[in-house]
């Protein structure tokens, strides 16, 4: 459960970033590529070649949708209820425990990278249990 | 067998050259502690793990720590022969320690975010994936003799 410190430690971060979200979650998406090629499955429709522009706009995409729940903590259910039709009905990725552990790992990588030693372990844990409080939500209704 | 390309080798021996096998090795059980705080039953007589701060000061966590990075500097010398170089400490979780391999795979992820904290941009999507794919395979050694 996010604590309300996690919820504050999350949101200073997540301020800390200054403007370079949207790179991140192009990064997140190369990482998670490169380290787990399974994870290319999803997109055979995608060009996934360094600097493509579909992952920059999917890269985009994400981090979006992970800005909306940053800024609802409180009420993920909510906050991510349309994207959690979208995994369950339409996407199917596979249990999204399985995948989104790898985005939230190439994710949280992209993080350290830039705030290096200020991702603490303290907002590492809270930033963990931020992605796996979003794959929870996202699983919601798979069946 | 595993195969490691000369460019993977490079990237693992590159990274290996700098870094600190006590910092890195104490930083990295810390966030296991920290991150998947359930992972402290297998330390219970550490003394006090009852913070983050108190963590990352245990000087049991340190040494530790540093004890799980230098096998880890073994692996590295032995690319070619993980399972041979785990076996004794496969089957010391497994018999000795019970660990359930899974926080293998836990401790294992701290790593790749660890040098990434460190190394910032120079721990490139290339870099990462080598050591995904190192540390994975770790983990897998260790697992291999649990019975």
């Amino acid at each position: 459960m996010l604590t309300a410190e996690d919820k504050k430690l999350i949101q200073q971060m997540w301020g800390k970033l200054g403007g370079a979200e949207e790179e991140i979650g192009a990064e997140a998406l190369t990482r998670m590529f490169c380290s787990y090629p399974p994870t290319k499955t999803y997109f055979p429709h995608f060009d996934l070649s360094p600097g493509s522009d579909q992952v920059r706009g999917h890269g985009k995409k994400v981090v979006a949708a992970l800005s909306n729940a940053i800024k609802n903590l409180d009420n993920l259910s909510q906050a991510l209820s349309e994207l959690s039709n979208l995994h369950a009905y339409n996407l199917r990725v596979d249990p999204p425990r399985f995948s989104l552990q790898f985005l939230s790992q190439c994710l949280q990588v992209a993080l350290a990278t830039r705030l290096g030693k200020d991702y603490s372990p303290e907002v590492h844990s809270a930033v963990d249990k931020f992605m796996s409080a979003v794959a929870s939500v996202l699983a919601e209704k798979y069946r | 067998m595993v195969h490691w390309s000369a460019e993977e080798k490079q990237l693992i021996s590159g990274v290996w050259a700098k870094v600190s096998v006590e910092e890195c090795g104490a930083e990295a059980l810390a966030r296991l502690l920290i991150v998947y705080p359930w992972t402290q039953r297998f330390f219970s007589d550490f003394g006090n793990l009852s913070s983050p701060t108190a963590i990352v000061g245990n000087p049991k966590v340190r040494a530790h720590g540093k004890k799980v990075l230098t096998s880890f500097g073994e692996a590295i010398e032995n690319l070619d022969n993980l399972k041979g170089t785990y076996s004794r400490l496969s089957e010391l979780h497994c018999d000795k320690l019970h660990v359930d391999p899974e926080n293998f795979r836990l401790l294992g992820d701290m790593c790749p975010i660890v040098l990434a904290a460190h190394f910032t941009k120079d721990f490139t999507p290339a870099c990462q994936a080598t050591w995904q794919k190192l540390v994975g395979l770790v983990a897998h050694a260790l697992a291999r003799k649990y019975h």
